[in-house]
C-alpha cells in the first residue's frame, strides 16, 4: 500500500478447455507490497488464474507482466525462477518420503528453510520423520515454509487455510504480513470473508471467468464483494451473516431421540455421551484432530468403536459396516468429496448409488420412477446438471450438493455432515443450510460438524463443543458466538487451563 | 442415456469430439469397416455370407470370454485365469463325453463356476490383488489339468460332445453359426444388465470409487464375488465354444486367448482403472482383433512381423482411444 509500484500485472488471460471456457479475460494487478485478494464463486476461474501465473497451464491469450516486463511462463519451475511461488490446498509432499528427503527433491537448502521453520513454529518437526506420519496441517505449513525460503517476490496462497484450524491459519497470516512489511506481494484465495476483510488490502473478483471489479478493502463492506461474486441476477439471494437462523422456523417439539450416544470411546474420542433429537440441527465444534472423526466415522458405521453404546431410536445398534448404519437411517455426508463420488459416473447414478443398493433388487432398474427421485433431489439444491455426465466435470459446489443430493433421494432419518461446506461458495453455503434447516423442520434431525464457526449459528439449534475426545460444551444458537466456540474448543471453559496450543 | 454435456454449439468439431467421447463404439465400427475393406482389397472377392458367418465363428469364443473380462476389468479388476478356465473347461468336456453329454457339460461349467468362486473370495473376501490371485489360479488349473489328464485317459477316449460341437461349430441353414446366438444371446444379457440392472451399476460404482461404495452401503465384496463368478462361467462357457468349434481338445487349447481377451476390452474402451466403459465396446474389439488376424493370415506374414504388428495395432488403438475419450475434467 505504501508504494504503487505494480509487481505483478495480466490483460485478458483466457484458457478454454475443449468447449469450456475456464478463464475468459482474467485480468489482476498486484502491487509491490500488498496483501491481494482473489475472489470469486466456485468456478469463477480463480484456480485457472493461478495455475496460468505459476506455469502450470499455458493460457491461449493475454500477457502476464512482472515488473513492466512481458513474461511467459512454460513450466512451474520457470515461474518459481521468476520469484512466483504457490501453495495449494492441497498438499504437495510426496507421503512416502521423508520431510528432509521432499526438500531435496525441491532443491529446497536446510539453511534457506531453517527460518521459515521457526517462523511458522514447525521448528520441533522431525525431518526424518515420513511426510505420511505427520498431521495434514503440519504438511500444509511445510508447504509453505517450502515456498518460503525460495523468497519468492510474489507468494499465492490458494485456499491453504481451508483446511487449517484457526490457530494454525493465523500463523499463515503473520507470514502474510511480513511479507507484506518487506515490500513483497502475496496473492490470497479465500472463501472466508472476515479473513480477507482483516487481511488483505485490495480484491479482484472473478465471475465466470473475467475480472468484474477491484475493490479496496479498507473502504468498502462485504456486500460490494458478495454483489459482485455473484452477479446483479443473484444479487437478492444475499444473506448477510446471521441471518438465517433468525428467519428459519422455529424446531417443532418432537423430543424423540434419533440417536443418543453414551461414552463412545474410539481413537481419538475418549467418552462422549449426547442426544440427538429429531427436529433439530445439532453443531460439533472442534479443533483440528479432537475425536470429531472419529464420532462420524462411528455413527456412520464405517468402524466399530471400542467402547460405548450409540443408540438409534431407542435401540442399541451395533454398526459393521456402513449399510447398517443406512439401514437404520443414519446416513454420512463425508468431508471430502473425493470419498463420496464416483467421477467418471453421472450425476444421476452417483444420486441413485444407494438406491439401486438399498432396493435389494439386483433386477431392473425402474428408471422412470428413478429419475423422478433423482429430479426432485436435484430440483431442490439447485444443482447445475448441464455437465451431469460425468461428475468430475462439475464444480465444487455442484459435487458437493450431489453427496447431499443422494441422501434426499434415498431418504434418512438422521443426516450426518462432516463440514459439508468447505471451500464451496457462498451462495451454494448458503443453499446448503437452508436445506438442513427444512430437514430438521420436516423431522430429521442433522449432526453438523463444521469448521467455520459462524456457520454454527446460521445453521444450528444447538452446538457441542469437542476438546480432547470430549464434550466440553453445550451451548444454545443464541450464544454460540465464534469468541464463545472458539474459547471452549480450546478448552478454556473448564478452568482455564487447558492447553491452548495443542490443535495439532 | 443421452449426451448432455456436449450440446455447447461450438461448432461441429467440439460435436465430433463430443460425440468420440460419448459413443467411442463409433470409432471402434469405423476401424473394423477399415479393416474389412482392407481385405476386401487384397483379396477381391473374399467377403461375403460365408465370410462373415466364419468371421462370427472365430470371433465368438474370444467374444464370450471378453465378455467376463469386461466385467472383471470394470471393477477394476483383472482375470488373468481365463485361458486355464477355457482349457479346463473344454478339456472337462471331452474327458467325460463317455458318460453322457449332459454330465460333460454340466461337469464343464461347474468348472468355471468353481475357478470364479475361488477367485472370487480370494478378491472380495481376502483382499488378494486380483492380478496375483488369477495368475496364481492360472497356474493351479493348468497343473491340474495335467494331473486330470494323466488319471482319467482309462475311462473312454475323449470326444466333444456332439451337443458342444453343434453349438461351437453348427450353421442354421448351412450359412448362420449357432455360436453367432448364444453370443448375441449373452451380449443382451451384459450389455442391458449393465446398463439396466441395481448389480450393473454397482459394477461401474466398485471400479469407479470402493470407498465411496462403502459410505454409501454398498457392500462392495458381494459384488467383486458375483463378477468373477460370473466370469469363471462366462470362461466355461468359452471354452465349450471353441472346443466344439475346433472338435479336439488339448492342454493348451485356450492359452491363445488370454491376452486378446484382455486386449479386447482395452480396444473397447473400457477403463483397465476400473470405472467406465462397458461390453459393446469389447465386443467390437473381439470382432477387430479376429478380422485383425485374417488380414495377416492373406497377407502370408511370416510369424514374427505378425505377432509384431499385432502388439503394435493394439497399442496404437488404445492410444487413439485414450486421445479421443481422455478427459481428466
Amino acid at each position: 500500500m505504501t508504494d504503487d509500484a505494480i509487481l505483478l500485472e495480466t490483460r485478458g488471460l483466457k484458457k478454454n478447455y475443449g468447449a469450456v471456457v475456464a478463464l475468459r479475460s482474467g485480468d489482476i494487478s498486484v502491487r509491490a507490497g500488498e496483501i491481494h485478494a482473489l475472489m470469486g464463486a466456485n468456478g469463477a476461474g480463480k484456480s485457472t488464474l493461478v495455475k496460468v501465473l505459476t506455469g502450470d497451464v499455458t493460457p491461449n491469450a493475454g500477457t502476464i507482466r512482472l515488473e513492466g516486463r512481458e513474461v511467459r511462463f512454460n513450466s512451474p519451475a520457470n515461474a518459481r525462477k521468476a520469484g512466483l511461488a504457490s501453495v495449494y490446498q492441497d498438499v504437495s509432499l510426496v507421503p512416502l518420503l521423508t520431510v528432509a528427503q521432499n526438500l531435496r527433491l525441491t532443491g529446497t537448502t536446510m539453511a534457506a528453510i531453517r527460518p521459515w521453520l521457526e517462523e511458522l513454529e514447525l521448528g520441533d518437526v522431525d525431518l526424518a520423520e515420513y511426510a505420511r506420519d505427520l498431521p495434514t496441517p503440519t504438511l500444509h505449513l511445510l508447504d509453505l515454509a517450502q515456498a518460503l525460503a525460495s523468497l519468492p517476490r510474489l507468494l499465492i496462497l490458494d485456499e491453504v487455510t481451508a483446511t487449517l484450524p484457526a490457530d494454525l491459519s493465523e500463523r499463515v497470516f503473520r507470514v502474510a504480513r511480513r511479507w507484506r512489511d518487506e515490500g513483497r506481494s502475496v496473492v490470497l484465495i479465500s472463501h472466508r470473508m472476515t479473513e480477507v476483510k482483516a487481511l488483505c488490502d485490495r480484491a479482484t473478483v472473478l465471475r465466470d471467468g473475467s475480472t468484474v471489479g477491484v475493490v479496496d478493502l479498507a473502504s468498502s463492506g462485504q456486500e460490494e464483494i458478495v454483489s459482485l461474486m455473484l452477479g446483479p441476477a443473484a444479487a437478492s439471494v444475499v444473506v448477510s451473516e446471521g441471518a438465517v437462523a433468525d428467519t428459519a422456523p422455529a424446531p417443532k417439539v418432537d423430543p424423540s431421540p434419533a440417536v443418543e450416544v453414551r461414552g463412545l470411546r474410539s481413537g481419538l474420542l475418549q467418552d462422549v455421551s449426547f442426544t440427538l433429537r429429531r427436529g433439530e440441527v445439532l453443531g460439533i465444534v472442534a479443533l483440528e484432530a479432537q475425536g470429531q472423526a472419529d464420532l462420524f466415522e462411528c455413527l456412520s458405521g464405517n468402524r466399530r468403536p471400542d467402547a460405548g453404546e450409540i443408540l438409534v431410536q431407542g435401540k442399541t445398534r451395533r454398526f459393521r459396516h456402513p449399510h447398517e448404519a443406512i439401514g437404520a437411517g443414519l446416513v454420512l455426508v463425508p468431508a471430502d468429496r473425493a470419498l463420496a463420488l464416483l467421477r467418471q459416473r453421472s450425476v444421476l447414478e452417483n444420486i441413485a448409488l444407494p438406491m439401486v443398493n438399498q432396493l435389494k433388487r439386483w433386477g431392473l432398474i425402474n428408471t422412470r420412477a428413478e429419475r423422478k427421485r433423482v429430479k426432485a433431489a436435484t430440483d431442490r439444491l439447485e444443482i447445475d446438471t448441464r455437465a451431469g455426465s460425468r461428475v468430475m466435470r462439475l464444480s465444487g459446489g455442484n459435487q458437493q450438493k450431489v453427496t447431499i443430493a443422494r441422501w434426499l433421494a434415498t431418504g434418512f432419518v438422521t443426516l450426518l455432515c462432516f463440514d459439508p461446506t468447505r471451500g464451496i461458495d457462498i451462495r451454494t453455503k448458503e443453499q446448503i443450510y437452508r436445506v438442513l434447516r427444512e430437514l430438521a423442520a420436516s423431522g430429521s434431525a442433522v449432526l453438523l460438524f463444521t469448521s467455520e464457526l459462524p456457520e454454527i449459528q446460521l445453521a444450528c439449534d444447538r452446538a457441542l463443543v469437542m476438546f480432547g475426545g470430549r464434550v466440553v460444551a453445550e451451548l444454545t444458537a443464541h450464544d454460540a458466538t465464534e469468541a464463545a466456540l472458539l474459547r471452549a474448543a480450546h478448552g478454556l471453559e473448564r478452568g482455564g487451563t487447558g492447553p491452548a496450543e495443542a490443535a495439532s | 442415456m443421452s449426451a448432455p454435456a456436449t450440446g455447447l454449439r461450438q461448432g461441429r468439431w467440439v460435436a465430433f469430439q463430443g460425440m468420440l467421447r460419448d459413443r467411442p463404439s463409433l470409432v471402434l465400427v469405423g476401424v473394423l469397416l477399415l479393416l474389412v475393406l482392407a481385405i476386401g482389397v487384397i483379396r477381391p472377392g473374399t467377403i461375403g455370407p460365408s465370410w462373415v458367418a466364419n468371421t462370427i465363428l472365430f470371433a465368438a469364443p474370444l467374444g464370450i470370454v471378453a465378455a467376463g473380462q469386461t466385467l472383471v476389468m470394470l471393477t477394476a479388476g483383472i482375470d488373468l485365469s481365463v485361458a486355464a478356465t477355457m482349457t479346463a473347461a473344454a478339456y472337462v468336456a471331452a474327458s467325460q463325453s463317455y458318460f453322457g453329454s449332459a454330465r460333460a457339460v454340466l461337469l464343464a461349467l461347474a468348472v468355471g463356476l468353481v475357478v470364479g468362486l475361488v477367485n472370487g473370495l480370494g478378491v472380495a473376501v481376502f483382499r488378494v490383488q486380483p492380478l496375483i490371485m488369477t495368475l496364481g489360479t492360472g497356474l493351479v488349473i493348468s497343473g491340474g489339468l495335467l494331473v486330470y489328464s494323466l488319471n482319467v485317459s482309462h475311462q473312454g477316449p475323449p470326444a466333444v460332445p456332439d451337443i458342444v460341437r453343434y453349438v461351437g461349430a453348427g450353421k442354421l441353414l448351412g450359412i448362420v453359426p449357432v455360436s453367432a446366438f448364444l453370443w448375441a444371446a449373452i451380449a443382451t444379457i451384459v450389455i442391458v444388465g449393465l446398463r439396466q440392472t441395481g448389480y450393473g451399476r454397482l459394477i461401474f460404482a466398485v471400479g469407479d470409487n470402493p470407498i465411496a461404495c462403502r459410505l454409501a452401503g454398498v457392500r462392495a465384496w458381494l459384488v467383486l464375488l458375483v463378477t468373477y463368478v460370473i466370469c469363471g462361467f462366462l470362461s466355461g462357457v468359452a471354452g465349450l465354444v471353441l472346443v466344439g468349434a475346433i472338435n479336439a481338445a488339448d492342454l493348451s487349447l485356450g492359452d491363445v486367448y488370454l491376452l486378446p481377451s484382455v486386449a479386447a476390452v482395452v480396444i473397447g474402451g473400457t477403463s483397465i482403472y476400473g470405472g467406465n466403459g462397458g461390453y459393446a465396446g469389447s465386443l467390437l474389439g473381439a470382432l477387430i482383433l479376429t478380422v485383425l488376424s485374417s488380414v495377416f493370415t492373406l497377407l502370408d506374414a511370416p510369424d514374427p512381423l505378425k505377432q509384431i504388428l499385432y502388439g503394435a495395432i493394439v497399442v496404437l488403438l488404445a492410444a487413439l482411444y485414450v486421445r479421443t475419450t481422455g478427459d481428466d475434467g
